[in-house]
């Protein structure tokens, strides 16, 4: 299966000492939807801000769709970040605008030839399916819970019908019960979405053990394990035992 | 120690220089940012417009007075009207504008493109493919530059409605002779010199303002930083550069034969 995301020995420091990434490969396939996991400071941020343009590596290179993105200009990586849409960890919403704005925003950047009421509706629409009641359009974020500041966050991402969707910590600081809702919102988005490649980022084990297709564990900025919830599960290294074990208790005394 | 401060602070310089060419170019490339600039004029101009008007008024009273006092001493009392023109349209109009709204408009600037920094809203933008300097910045500073002048002459203008009413009204000399002593002294060039000031002046604050805003790291303590480093440094930079800029205006005019 072809690749939609390649990171190629890819090294990374900030203050020319220490580093947080040491060579680091992941493959992410096309169509699928991948969750990287580790212990905090393992530099799952720092990948994600790779693949996304925002860092560029200190040595190695990143694909993304076939095109290696240290070496694209500021102006062809602005526009070549249509190409994404990402949920951040605080939804990251425009405070200044209403929902509905909120979601417009990207479509009149990016769809100048749309009508004023053809981007009304596409955002509207976008709302809809990630289940936003239409009496929340017109209300600014801080008016809004957590979980439908995520659902907005969503939306907008959707907006542009990105090739890659990117979650960033997702669930962080949910409860378990909205928790439980992001995921699901994300494995109906992304069972709807055929071709789309999605990146999740996340320390929660449990969610990332029930809906990614494939697992990448970063430890001490390399790539740990890459498999299956089994390949996981019947892992011998120490870490990975340790971390699915604890991983695991934390999710069964949630629930 | 002071080479690495002075090596800090030329750096620091250079990236803000590389900051101001960035978002001047960009303002002139596609897309045009007309309602952001609209909008940035509406906060820094029309929102500023109360302060200005009461700042000025007290300026023109307080300034009219104590000049007052000092040429009754002299029996000069006919040149408080032309005096306080040429210190209001040249100097005070255009450094407290810079100063006031440098600490209003300014503060306000660094302390929300600090916060969109902190919450991710910046980089939302950045992964939206938005050219986050030409959406942000270059809006503000062309802003600024536009509403400055403006803001200096509604401040000319009242600080001499507040300078007439104190000397005509106050210590009752006569009004004829205050405004004929004006129109006999000041020329527009005395104002025009003021206006360019001030358009200087709001380049520096929405360019330094931004700047800090638009680099803060950490959470709230950033913002707070970048917000107090953005203003101190803003006014200190007005004050300075009023200085080299009344002189090369002096030069100017020793140049071109008009001083």
């Amino acid at each position: 299966m072809e690749d939609a995301i390649r990171l190629i020995d890819v090294k990374k420091t900030f203050d020319g000492k220490e580093f947080v990434l040491k060579g680091l490969n992941l493959n992410v396939k096309k169509g699928k939807l991948t969750a990287i996991i580790g212990f905090s400071g393992t530099g799952k941020s720092v990948v994600l801000k790779h693949i996304l343009g925002l860092f560029q590596p200190t040595s190695g290179r990143v694909e993304v769709l076939g095109k290696d993105v240290s070496q694209l200009s500021s102006d062809d990586l602005t526009k070549f970040r249509c190409n994404f849409g990402v949920l951040f960890q605080s939804s990251a919403l425009f405070d200044d605008m209403t929902v509905l704005e909120n979601v417009c925003f990207p479509l009149q950047e990016h769809r100048r030839n749309l009508l004023p009421n053809q981007v009304l509706e596409i955002a509207s629409k976008k709302l809809r399916q990630v289940g936003l009641d239409p009496k929340h359009f017109e209300k600014l974020p801080s008016q809004i819970s957590g979980g439908m500041q995520k659902r907005t966050g969503l939306a907008r991402a959707l907006a542009l019908d990105p090739e890659i969707l990117i979650y960033d910590e997702p669930t962080t600081g949910l409860d378990p019960i909205l928790t439980e809702m992001v995921d699901n919102l994300i494995v109906e988005t992304h069972k709807h979405r055929e071709g789309v490649t999605s990146v999740m980022v996340s320390h929660d084990l449990h969610a990332a053990f029930r809906i990614a297709d494939e697992i990448v564990m970063l430890d001490a900025g390399r790539v740990l394990l890459c498999g299956t919830t089994e390949d996981f599960y019947n892992a011998d290294n120490e870490l990975v035992k340790k971390f699915v074990s604890k991983g695991m208790r934390k999710e069964n005394s949630h629930t | 120690m002071i080479i690495e401060y002075f090596r800090n602070f030329v750096k620091e310089v250079g990236d803000i220089f590389l900051f101001l060419v960035n978002s001047v170019r960009l303002l002139f490339m596609k897309p045009y940012r007309i309602l952001e600039i609209t909008k940035h004029m509406e906060f820094i101009g029309n929102q500023s417009l109360g302060i200005i008007i009461l700042t000025s008024l007290f300026t023109g009273l307080a300034m009219s007075f104590q000049i007052y006092l000092g040429f009754k001493i002299i029996n000069a009392v006919n040149l408080v009207g032309p005096t306080v023109a040429l210190g209001i349209s040249r100097e005070l109009g255009p450094v407290l504008t810079g100063l006031i709204v440098a600490a209003r408009a300014g503060g306000a600037m660094a302390a929300r493109l600090g916060t969109m920094r902190v919450n991710e809203q910046i980089d939302a933008l950045d992964v939206m493919g938005v050219n986050t300097k030409q959406y942000l910045i270059s809006p503000r500073i062309i802003a600024a530059v536009i509403c400055m002048p403006l803001l200096t002459a509604v401040f000319d203008f009242v600080a001499m409605l507040g300078s007439y009413f104190l000397v005509v009204h106050l210590v009752e000399l006569d009004g004829a002779i205050f405004w004929q002593r004006i129109r006999d002294t000041l020329e527009a060039r005395h104002i025009y010199e003021g206006l360019i000031k001030s358009a200087v002046f709001g380049l520096v604050f929405a360019l330094v303002c931004s700047y800090r805003g638009f680099n803060t790291v950490g959470g709230a303590k950033g913002v707070g930083e970048a917000t107090n480093k953005g203003v101190v440094q803003s006014m200190v930079s007005i004050i300075i550069l009023d200085y080299f800029l009344t002189n090369m205006i002096r030069i100017y005019y020793v140049i071109t034969g008009t001083g």
